[in-house]
C-alpha cells in the first residue's frame, strides 16, 4: 500500500487545483478520481468567468492555480464584460471548447511532478480518534495519507430527476458516490441536500441560426491569466447567439407547469436563486413577456449547443414542445434532455477558515460539497485546501485570505462564518472593498502571497516586480509633469476632448481625473511618454483616477484592521465568558471564529459582545505577560 | 499599538448642577477641539503643555456664533485616563448647550463613543487594572442594552416609519444597481441618468426632512414622559397648569372635560420631561370620551414616571386601586391634590398596593407644592431610579450624528453622480450611506440587497 502526503477525492475544479497546489508545494500526492476520461469536465456552462467570477478566476492566478491558465489554452470566445460601469466590475468572460478544458487540464495534471492520478470510487474515510489516515475505494483498495481533501462536487447521493423520471446518478451520468455519503453522516457531518439543474443541449445542424441573432466575441486579445498576457488566443474564435422566448413558449410551459416535479413538490433539496429554472422565472415573473436565451456552442468537435437560460426539470416530452416554440428551433432535436440534480452537501459552518474540517483533523473539504456552486468558486476553494493541507505538513499557518484582499476572501468567510441555505454564488455585491477587489489587480494584491507560498515561481515573481515598478514609476511620472494656462497646445487638447481650458497650473496626474479624460487622450501633450504595455497603462490610469475613491476605500478597511488582526485563541471556551449574552457565547462556540473581524460578523453576536470579547482577550495576554 | 479613531461623549450625568463636561479623546482630539475653540489669546490648544486648563469660546465655525464660555483642559498621552490625547471641554451644564457643543464635535470628524469605550480603551491601553476587566464588561454590556432598548422604544411609531422608508428606497435602488452590475446579460434595465438623478434626489429630501425636524427637537427633546393620571375632576389639568403656569388645558368642575390628551414639555433641572394629560381612566358611556380613555390605558404603558392624582378631599375608590394596580410597575408619584379642602383621604389601602412612597401634597389651583413636585420629579431622575433618561438622549444624539453622516454620503452620492462616473462609484457612496442609517434601525447590510436583488428581477440561468 503506498503512502501519500495528501489525497484528494475528486478530478472537478475544486479536485485539480487541490492537487496541483499539493504537488507543487513539494508533497506526494494522489488524486483518485471515478472516471479518468473526466478531469475537469465542465457539466453545466461552456464558460468560465462573468461578474465576480472572473475576479475569483484571476485571483487563482496570482496565487498560482491552473484554472485561469486553462481557459486561456481552450476559449473560443472572449468578451469583457461590465466596461461602462466601472473598473471594479469589469468582468472578463471566456466560452470554452469543453472537451479541450478537460484535455488540457488532464495533461497539466499527468505531467506534475510529485502527482499520481488513479480512478477509483471512494466509499469510506479512515478516521481514528477523529484523525483521518487514509481512504478506501470500492475495490477494497485502501491509500494512506497525512492529509484528505474532499472535492466531491455533486457525486455525493447525486440524484438526476427529468419530470417525473428519478435515478441515482453524478453529473452527466456519471456513477454516483452514496456509500461515502453515509459514512461522511456516521463520522457526524450535518448534511444539507441542494439542488441545481442544467439546460438541454440541442443538434446544431437542427438549428436555423439565421433566424437568431448573433453575438460575436471581441477581437481583443485579452486573456484570463496574468502570464499569458501577451499572448493570443490559441483557438480560432467561435459566435454566440440570442434567441427569446415568446407567448407559445410561456403558454406550454404554464399548461405543463403541474408535471414539473419543482412544483409537485418531488425536489425537496434548495435550488439557488440565481440559476432559476425557465418554468420559475415564466410562473414568478407573468408580466415578462419574454426570457432571453444564449446559445453557446460546447465545443469544436460536437454538435452540441448550450442554451444558457433555458434550464428545467419538465419532462422530456414538454422540453420538445416549448423548445421548438422559439424562432429558429422549430426542427430542432435535443441531444441531451435537462435535468435537475439533488445531491448532499455540508454544512460549511463546520469547517475552519483553512477549510479543515473541526471535527476530523487532516480533513479538508472544497468545491460545492461546501454548498458552492460554480466552477470558479470551486476551483478557489480547491486551491487554498491545497495550500493550506501543504502549509500545515510544513508545520506552518494556514493561508486565510481576508476580505478585503480577495473575493476568494469573501467567499470562505461567508462560508464558514454564515454558512449557506442555498448553493452559493460569489456576486460582486458580496465584497465590502469591491473597488479594492478588482480583477485588473489581482496580480499586484496576491501574487506575493503566491510566491511566499511556493506556487508562483521567481521568473514570474521578477517579472511581477518589473510590472509593479513600471507602474508606481509612470504614476509619479504624471504626478510630477505639470502643465501651464500659457500652453496653447495643452488648452486645444483640453478643447477638444470638451474639457474646461486650464486657468491655473496642474499636473498631468490631475488632468487625469477628470471624467471625460484619460492617460490616452494626454498623449499629444505627454512627450516623453515612456511605451508601456496596456496592463500597465490600464493600472496607472485606474489608479489615478479613482484614487480618492481608493483611499475611502482604503480607509475603512485601515478602520477594520484592529479587529481583523486579532487573532482568537482556539482553545478559548466561549461559555467562560459571562458577559456574552447566550445567543452570542452558542453562536461563538459554533463558529469558533478565529478573529474578531470574524467574530463580529456571525450574526447574533452584537457590537458589545465584541467589546467584552475585546476585553476578554486583552485579559488573557496581560495574565500571560503578568 | 494600532491608531485608534478619536472619540467623544457628554461624560457627566446629564442636567446634573452647572458644569457639563464633553470628553474627546484620540490622536486628533486636541487639533478637533481647536477647530472649535477661541482661546483668550489666540492660543491653540495644539500648543498647550499637558494638564493645562484655557479659558475661551466654544464657535460654530460655519456662523461664527459663540455657543458657550467654557474652559478646555488639555492631556497630552500617554498619561490620560486612555492613555490617548485627551480634551475635556467644560461647559455649562444645560443639556441644551451640552448637545450642541457635541454635535459640533462629531459634525468636526469625531465618532460617537460606544457606551463605556473611554473605560475599554483605558483597559486595552493598560491602563486600567487587569482585575477591572470583568467590571468593565458588565458596564458595557448593561449600558449597551439599556441603550438599545430605549432606542429601539424610540423608534416606535412614525420616525421608525421614516427611517424604514428612507432605509427601503436606499436597499431598493442598490439593488438595481447591484443587479445591472451583477448580471449584464439579463434583462435589468439600466438606469437613465434623469431617473436616476430624481430616486437619489428623492432619498436625499427625505433624509434632510427628517435631520429639520430633529434639528426643530422633536427628537432631541424627548426626555422622559410622565402621564398625568387620575379620576375624572381630581385635578389633573390644573396641576397641569400649575406645572406650566400657564392656561392651557380646559379646567372645569364636570368630569371628563379634557378629551383630547395634552402634551406639554417642562424643563426640569436641564431635563426636558414630557408631561401628558389624559381624560380619567373610568368606564364610560361617552363615545367620544372613551378614545381619550382608550388612549390613557396605552400611556400609561408608555411612560416613564407617573403621576397619580388623587382629590384629598375624597375617599380612595376602587378605580384609583385599580390603576395603581396597573402601573405598579412603573415611577409612580402620588399626588395628593386639592388639600386645601377637607382631607378625606386614607392613604392605607395604597400603601400597601405601592411599592414607591413619593407623596406630594398639593394645592394646584393655587400652586400650592408644585415646587415640591418639580423637586421629586427631579430627584428620581437623577438618583437613577428613571435610567432611561440619559440613555434616550445618547440614542437621541446617536441617531441624529447618524442622520448626518448618511446625509454627507448621500451628497457625496450625488456629487458622483453630476461627475458622470460609472455606476459602480454610486454605489460605494450609497452602501456607506446605508450603513449609517442601519446604525438607528439596528440592521447591518447583509444579504437583504441580495434578496431585493431576486425579488424585483427575473435573473439567471
Amino acid at each position: 500500500m503506498k503512502e501519500y502526503d495528501v489525497i484528494v477525492v475528486g478530478t472537478g475544479h475544486a479536485g485539480c487545483e487541490s492537487a496541483l497546489a499539493a504537488a507543487r508545494m513539494g508533497f506526494r500526492t494522489l488524486a483518485l478520481t471515478v472516471d479518468l476520461d473526466n478531469i475537469g469536465l465542465m457539466p453545466c456552462n461552456p464558460a468560465i468567468g462573468g461578474p465576480a467570477k472572473s475576479h475569483i478566476v484571476r485571483e487563482i492566478d496570482a496565487l498560482g492555480g491552473e484554472m485561469a491558465k486553462n481557459i486561456d489554452k481552450s476559449c473560443i470566445q472572449i468578451r469583457m464584460l461590465n466596461t461602462s460601469k466601472g473598473p471594479a466590475v469589469h468582468a472578463l468572460r471566456a466560452q470554452a471548447d469543453k472537451k479541450t478544458y478537460s484535455l488540457e487540464m488532464k495533461k497539466v495534471l499527468e505531467g506534475q511532478d510529485n502527482l499520481d492520478i488513479r480512478q477509483g470510487m471512494v466509499v469510506e474515510l479512515i478516521v481514528e480518534d477523529s484523525i483521518v489516515t487514509g481512504v478506501r475505494i470500492k475495490t477494497g483498495v485502501t491509500f494512506k495519507a497525512k492529509k484528505v481533501i474532499l472535492t466531491t462536487g455533486t457525486f455525493l447521493k447525486g440524484e438526476i430527476i427529468i419530470g417525473d423520471v428519478r435515478y441515482s446518478s453524478g453529473p452527466h451520468n456519471q456513477f454516483p458516490s452514496n456509500a461515502l455519503s453515509d459514512n461522511l453522516e456516521e463520522l457526524g457531518f450535518d448534511l444539507k441536500r441542494f439542488k441545481t439543474g442544467t439546460p438541454p443541449r440541442v443538434d446544431k445542424r437542427t438549428i436555423d441560426f439565421s433566424k437568431l441573432e448573433i453575438q460575436p466575441g471581441t477581437i481583443d486579445s485579452i486573456a484570463f491569466s496574468f502570464n499569458n498576457e501577451d499572448i493570443d488566443n490559441k483557438l480560432e474564435q467561435r459566435d454566440c447567439w440570442m434567441v427569446y422566448t415568446n407567448d407559445k413558449t410561456h403558454k406550454s410551459i404554464l399548461e405543463n407547469l403541474h408535471r414539473s416535479p419543482m412544483y409537485s413538490g418531488d425536489i425537496k433539496g434548495e435550488g439557488a436563486r440565481y440559476c432559476p429554472s425557465i418554468e420559475t422565472k415564466v410562473d414568478r415573473f407573468p408580466h415578462k413577456n419574454r426570457h432571453k436565451i444564449f446559445v453557446e456552442p460546447e465545443g469544436e468537435y460536437i454538435y452540441e449547443m448550450y442554451l444558457s437560460g433555458f434550464s428545467t426539470s419538465l419532462p422530456v416530452d414538454v422540453q420538445v414542445e416549448m423548445l421548438r416554440t422559439l424562432d429558429g428551433f422549430e426542427e430542432a432535436e435535443i441531444i441531451r434532455p435537462a435535468y435537475a440534480i439533488e445531491y448532499d452537501s455540508i454544512d460549511p459552518m463546520l469547517l475552519k477558515p483553512s477549510l479543515e474540517t473541526k471535527s476530523i483533523k487532516n480533513l479538508y473539504t472544497a468545491g460545492q460539497i461546501n454548498g458552492t456552486s460554480g466552477y470558479e468558486e470551486a476551483g478557489a476553494q480547491g486551491l487554498m485546501a491545497g495550500i493550506n493541507a501543504a502549509l500545515s505538513l510544513k508545520g506552518e499557518d494556514p493561508l486565510v485570505l481576508k476580505r478585503s484582499e480577495a473575493y476568494i476572501g469573501v467567499l470562505i468567510d461567508d462560508l464558514v462564518t454564515k454558512g449557506t441555505e442555498e448553493p452559493y454564488r460569489m456576486l460582486t455585491s458580496r465584497a465590502e472593498h469591491r473597488l479594492i477587489l478588482r480583477q485588473d489587480n489581482a496580480d499586484l494584491r496576491l501574487t506575493p502571497i503566491g510566491y511566499k507560498v511556493g506556487l508562483i515561481s521567481k521568473e514570474r515573481y521578477e517579472s511581477f516586480i518589473e510590472k509593479k515598478e513600471a507602474i508606481e514609476e509612470e504614476i509619479k511620472r504624471l504626478e510630477s509633469i505639470e502643465v501651464f494656462p500659457t500652453d496653447d497646445k495643452v488648452q486645444e487638447v483640453l478643447r477638444n476632448f470638451n474639457s474646461s481650458e486650464l486657468n491655473n497650473k496642474d499636473t498631468l496626474a490631475r488632468l487625469i481625473k477628470r471624467p471625460e479624460l484619460d492617460y490616452h487622450s494626454l498623449k499629444e501633450i505627454d512627450s516623453n511618454r515612456p511605451d508601456l504595455p496596456y496592463n500597465v497603462r490600464e493600472e496607472v490610469e485606474i489608479q489615478i483616477k479613482y484614487e480618492g475613491y481608493i483611499k475611502k476605500q482604503e480607509k475603512l478597511i485601515d478602520k477594520q484592521k484592529e479587529i481583523e488582526d486579532k487573532k482568537i485563541p482556539e482553545e478559548v471556551d466561549y461559555n467562560d465568558i459571562d458577559s456574552l449574552r447566550l445567543e452570542a457565547k452558542e453562536k461563538l462556540n459554533k463558529v469558533r471564529p478565529i478573529s474578531l473581524g470574524q467574530a463580529s460578523r456571525i450574526s447574533g453576536v452584537s457590537p458589545a459582545d465584541i467589546s467584552v470579547l475585546t476585553i476578554y482577550l486583552k485579559s488573557l495576554e496581560r495574565e500571560g505577560e503578568d | 499599538m494600532y491608531k485608534r479613531d478619536t472619540i467623544a461623549a457628554i461624560s457627566t450625568a446629564v442636567g446634573d448642577g452647572g458644569i457639563g463636561i464633553i470628553r474627546v479623546s484620540g490622536s486628533e482630539a486636541i487639533e478637533i477641539v481647536d477647530l472649535l475653540f477661541k482661546g483668550k489669546e489666540e492660543n491653540k490648544l495644539i500648543n498647550s503643555t499637558s494638564y493645562k486648563a484655557h479659558y475661551g469660546h466654544i464657535v460654530e465655525r460655519e456662523s461664527g456664533k459663540i455657543i458657550d464660555e467654557v474652559i478646555t483642559l488639555v492631556m497630552k498621552a500617554p498619561k490620560t485616563y486612555t492613555t490617548e490625547d485627551v480634551v475635556e471641554i467644560n461647559c455649562h451644564g444645560g443639556i441644551v448647550v451640552l448637545q450642541k457643543i457635541l454635535n459640533l464635535v462629531l459634525k468636526a470628524g469625531v465618532r460617537l463613543a460606544e457606551p463605556g469605550e473611554f473605560t475599554k480603551r483605558a483597559f486595552l491601553n493598560g491602563r486600567i487594572d487587569l482585575a477591572q476587566a470583568e467590571a468593565i464588561t458588565d458596564l458595557i454590556r448593561s449600558k449597551t442594552e439599556a441603550g438599545l432598548e430605549v432606542a429601539l422604544k424610540q423608534l416606535e411609531g412614525s420616525l421608525s416609519n421614516k427611517i424604514n422608508d428612507i432605509r427601503q428606497d436606499i436597499v431598493s435602488l442598490l439593488a438595481h444597481l447591484e443587479a445591472t452590475i451583477d448580471f449584464p446579460d439579463d434583462e435589468v434595465e439600466e438606469f437613465d441618468p434623469n431617473q436616476l438623478d430624481t430616486r437619489i434626489g428623492g432619498i436625499i429630501n427625505k433624509v434632510e426632512d427628517l435631520i429639520k425636524t430633529s434639528n426643530r427637537g422633536k427628537i432631541l427633546k424627548e426626555g422622559i414622559k410622565a402621564a398625568i393620571i387620575g379620576k375624572p375632576n381630581v385635578g389633573k389639568s390644573s396641576l397641569l397648569n400649575a406645572l406650566l403656569r400657564e392656561k392651557r388645558a380646559i379646567v372645569t368642575d364636570i368630569p371628563g372635560t379634557t378629551r383630547d390628551i395634552i402634551e406639554e414639555v417642562i424643563n426640569i433641572d436641564g431635563i426636558p420631561v414630557k408631561i401628558i394629560d389624559t381624560a380619567g381612566i373610568r368606564e364610560t358611556e361617552d363615545v367620544v370620551e372613551k378614545v381619550g380613555v382608550e388612549k390613557s390605558e396605552d400611556l400609561l404603558k408608555e411612560a416613564d414616571l407617573i403621576l397619580l392624582v388623587l382629590d384629598a378631599s375624597q375617599a380612595i375608590s376602587e378605580e384609583e386601586l385599580d390603576i395603581v394596580k396597573k402601573a405598579n410597575d412603573k415611577d409612580i408619584i402620588l399626588v395628593i391634590n386639592k388639600v386645601d379642602l377637607k382631607e378625606e383621604i386614607e392613604l392605607g389601602d395604597i400603601e400597601l398596593i405601592l411599592d414607591s412612597k413619593d407623596i406630594v401634597k398639593t394645592a394646584a389651583i393655587d400652586n400650592e407644592g408644585i415646587d415640591k413636585l418639580e423637586d421629586t420629579i427631579s430627584s428620581l431622575i437623577f438618583r437613577g431610579d428613571i435610567s432611561s433618561n440619559s440613555d434616550t438622549l445618547i440614542s437621541n444624539i446617536r441617531h441624529k450624528n447618524a442622520l448626518d453622516r448618511a446625509y454627507g454620503r448621500l451628497l457625496d452620492v450625488q456629487k458622483t453622480f453630476q461627475m458622470g462616473l460609472p455606476n459602480d462609484f454610486i454605489t460605494i457612496d450609497l452602501r456607506a450611506a446605508l450603513e449609517s442609517i442601519g446604525e438607528i434601525t439596528g440592521d447591518t447590510i447583509g444579504e437583504d440587497i441580495i434578496d431585493q436583488i431576486f425579488a424585483d428581477f427575473c435573473l439567471g440561468k
